[in-house]
């Protein structure tokens, strides 16, 4: 007989909250060490990758180049053009920063993304929010790209009514959606692979005879929905850096 | 004097009323791409990272009800 999980079913939220590593530091969790554990291997893996770079690459630099190339054409020169490639390199840290932390939702053993923490989420788009605003400010001063993103090319009379959306739109929704966005996803990724698999383990125990057989059936559709994790995992990763270019793009943009 | 009731988890018929928007959302968003690659099938390519983003952004709002379902819930 298998070995029964002492957690309870349905899932709740108590185990986004896991008890510190160590008693002495307080702040230590499973979601520091894997934020660490990410910047870790991502600082290792493109260090390595480039040691001694050669003419025809190797495969560890190809594809670390293949990443570069990724975040430079498709998402930084897609979305900005050529004078995008100064942000390439952000964009491409960005992209596979994400992608690692939600990867680490599906590994086994590990099974907990931080992103599935609202912190976490919440500080990227806080440092996309500032990093649009910023290079907007930068290039056309404060009042020109203040006027230029919140007063739309309206007839004078509707303005009253479109300057508030505008501001609530770029300025408020889009920090909250890019978070909200990430982290939602995460979450109900870990919570719906959490249920079918604690699932198979309660109807594996049930008292009825005719419910054991089912529990494989659950476990069956925890596999296939880590499948379609894996494809909501590289899409969020993806669209997080997508949108953060376009919020940049839009930021630079010249007027119509 | 009570003529109904509703016992249990309200946030589970929340979650099931915002999930209608969205579903109908991503339907429009796979149907315009099938359409318009039939139409003109060479431009299947250059419309797709419309679909991701279209996709995404309309999830958000389905996922942003189960997120809210237990934010808001017991």
């Amino acid at each position: 007989m298998l070995a029964v999980p002492e957690t309870e079913f349905p899932p709740s939220i108590n185990e986004f909250y896991p008890p510190p590593l160590w008693e002495a530091l307080p702040w230590l969790t499973k979601f520091t060490l894997l934020v660490w554990v990410a910047a870790g291997v991502l600082i290792i893996f493109f260090l390595l990758a480039y040691r001694h770079p050669r003419m025809v690459p190797t495969r560890t630099q190809w594809l670390a180049e293949s990443i570069y190339g990724f975040g430079r054409e498709n998402v930084a020169k897609g979305m900005m053009g050529p004078e995008g490639v100064r942000f390439a390199p952000y964009f491409t840290t960005l992209f596979s920063f994400i992608l690692l932390t939600n990867l680490f939702g599906i590994i086994p053993g590990i099974q907990m993304s931080p992103n599935s923490h609202i912190a976490f989420p919440i500080m990227l788009a806080v440092i996309s929010y500032i990093m649009f605003n910023y290079v907007g400010v930068r290039r056309y001063g404060a009042a020109k790209y203040f006027k230029k993103s919140l007063v739309p090319p309206a007839p004078w009379y509707v303005l009253p009514l479109l300057i508030p959306i505008e501001f609530f739109s770029t300025f408020i929704v889009r920090p909250v959606t890019l978070s909200l966005r990430l982290f939602a996803n995460m979450f109900a990724g870990h919570m719906i692979l959490a249920v079918f698999t604690l699932a198979g383990f309660v109807l594996l125990n049930s008292s009825a005879w005719y419910l054991k057989p089912i529990s494989v059936v659950s476990w069956a559709m925890a596999i296939a929905l880590t499948f379609l994790e894996l494809l909501v995992i590289v899409l969020q990763a993806y669209i997080f850096v997508i949108l953060t270019s376009s919020y940049v793009a839009g930021a630079l943009a010249e007027e119509h | 004097m009570l003529l109904a009731e509703v016992t249990g988890s309200l946030s589970a018929v929340g979650y099931g009323l915002a999930a209608i928007g969205p579903g109908i959302g991503v339907g429009i968003i796979f149907a315009s791409y099938i359409q318009s690659t039939a139409r003109q099938p060479e431009s299947a390519r250059i419309t797709l990272p419309y679909v991701f983003i279209g996709m995404a952004l309309v999830e958000a709002l389905a996922l942003l009800g189960i997120a809210f379902g237990y934010a808001f819930g017991k």
